[in-house]
């Protein structure tokens, strides 16, 4: 069975309609990505599925006791809270300290049990984060542009780890990014938001169709160009998104 | 004398792990607005003639419950809280003036009468401060992770409202059974200044809810001691004895960092 079902979900701010009609179903294992311009909805969507708000029409179906790992857009923390890594780690769920080291190893930020989390750099931070999300084994993970604040060679580390992520444990993702061109190269299914959903496929169809790119203009082919010099370097991705960008 | 130090001691212990939410979330204002209100609930209490804590939590409660329900609706936060915060004040102070028949000491209320209290006052303290402590125990990983993000929370299956709402629920308590203790006009500051002052020694959550608790006490018992020596009005003593101990500290800990 699916692990989450959006079915015709509408959502409203007073009178302002943010969401319109949107349907989206994700599945054990799969990488998707949402992406949108400013104000689609993007953040909306990934509220509804953990129910913060509520839709003002339709429904959100999670899997019974689906387990769901969450890495917020920002997370602020009060200078005048101090909290360790380790400390944050437990957060959610108590864990021995031997799977919060595991963890953070895992995520590549060995050594930082012991550190104030107001001493981490900005992309120790987020894998921080999301070495925190995965600790209870989550069947979804859930980001939320996690790789703002990262420079380029910062997120596609980062993404890489999503990667890596899915691989080892067969966790299904679902992402919000604007980062066209990492994200693309990531995913297996791209949804375009636009209040509804615009068009939705495969990277290479998506980056194709008419809907995306009168969304995104000329930024497309900025991304796609970036795209195309990634593949310069990298020759680990598949090539199908490449295609797409000709 | 000892009656009056178990009362301070008993209201340290319960607004030392509610001051560090408070501290942590910003809502210190929240914390005075409750406070305030509260001495329209010592009127309406004369006025009906209930017992103090009950009109004050009443009142309490209803201030915190609305400025929960307004907030971000319009107006900033501050603002709101300035508003209905000063009105209560002066709707409880004029209330109080039509009382007739006995004058009331009406710095009883505001500064506190910690030598006062009775063997029920102390009950009455002991026990809403235990509620307290026990509320904040349960709920303190939740309450934790909803007070870092909201996002987080409802990811984990909680609802971080329902949190609010349990510190919400606590402030009233806290601001009910300290009146007695250190006043209207001074339950912000025992609740705030401890968990202030521990933040400097504190490396997780939970050391700055103990230490904040220890410091609350020493405050309660340096300060009423010298309350006693120097014959001082109790209540402003024991938050001058956390404001020394807070500048101490702080000191201190601006030393440290700067030799780190």
């Amino acid at each position: 069975m699916s692990l989450i079902h959006v079915d015709g979900l509408s959502v409203r701010y007073g009178s302002n309609t943010v969401l319109h009609h949107v349907n989206l179903t994700i599945e054990p294992g799969e990488i998707v990505t949402i992406v949108g311009p400013n104000g689609s909805g993007k953040t909306s969507l990934l509220r509804a599925i953990i129910g913060a708000t509520a839709p003002s029409a339709g429904t959100v179906t999670r899997k019974p006791g689906l387990k769901i790992g969450y890495v917020p857009q920002k997370l602020h923390i009060d200078p005048t809270l101090p909290i360790t890594v380790e400390r944050f780690m437990r957060l959610t769920h108590p864990v021995p300290r031997q799977d919060c080291a595991a963890a953070l190893e895992a995520a590549g930020v060995p050594d930082l049990l012991k550190r104030q989390m107001s001493q981490l750099s900005g992309g120790q931070f987020q894998r921080v984060l999301l070495a925190q999300a995965l600790i209870n084994r989550p069947e979804v993970l859930l980001l939320d542009e996690a790789t703002q604040g990262l420079d380029q060679p910062g997120s596609a580390a980062f993404y890489r780890q999503i990667e890596t992520v899915r691989r080892d444990t067969g966790c299904a993702i679902l992402m919000i990014s604007h980062e066209l061109h990492v994200v693309m190269s990531a995913s297996d299914r791209v949804v375009c938001l636009n209040g509804h959903v615009c068009c939705e496929g495969s990277p290479a169809v998506v980056a194709s169709a008419p809907e995306y790119r009168a969304l995104f203009g000329t930024g497309t082919g900025g991304a796609l160009a970036l795209y195309r010099h990634d593949h310069d370097h990298d020759h680990d991705h598949g090539s199908h998104s490449q295609d797409a960008a000709e | 004398m000892t009656r009056a130090t178990l009362a301070g001691v008993g209201v340290a212990f319960a607004a030392a792990p509610l001051g560090c939410f408070v501290v942590w979330r910003r809502m210190a204002y929240f914390g005075d607005a409750t406070a305030h209100a509260a001495i329209l609930g010592v009127a309406l209490s004369l006025t009906f003639q209930m017992s103090i804590f009950t009109g004050a939590l009443a009142v309490a409660l209803i201030m915190a419950l609305t400025v929960t329900l307004l907030a971000g609706r319009g107006y900033a936060m501050d603002t709101l809280l300035g508003v209905l915060a000063h009105s209560a004040l002066a709707f409880g102070l004029v209330a109080v003036s039509f009382l007739s028949g006995v004058r009331i000491d009406l710095m009883a209320y505001l500064f506190g009468d910690i030598l006062a209290v009775s063997r029920a006052d102390l009950a009455v303290i002991w026990g809403g401060a235990a509620l307290v402590v026990a509320l904040i125990a349960w709920r303190w990983s939740h309450l934790l992770t909803a007070t870092l993000n909201e996002e987080l929370a409802y990811a984990s299956g909680f609802n971080p409202k329902r949190e609010q709402l349990i510190l919400t629920l606590s402030l009233a308590v806290t601001v009910a059974v300290a009146i007695k203790v250190v006043g209207v006009l001074l339950i912000a500051a025992m609740l705030i200044i401890p968990a202030a002052a521990a933040r400097s020694l504190a490396r997780s959550p939970e050391s700055m809810a103990l230490i904040a608790a220890a410091i609350g006490a020493i405050s309660a018992v340096a300060g009423l001691r010298a309350a006693y020596i120097f014959d001082t009005p109790a209540g402003p003593s024991i938050v001058c004895v956390a404001a020394v101990l807070f500048l101490c500290l702080s000191l201190l800990g601006w030393q440290g960092r700067r030799r780190a």
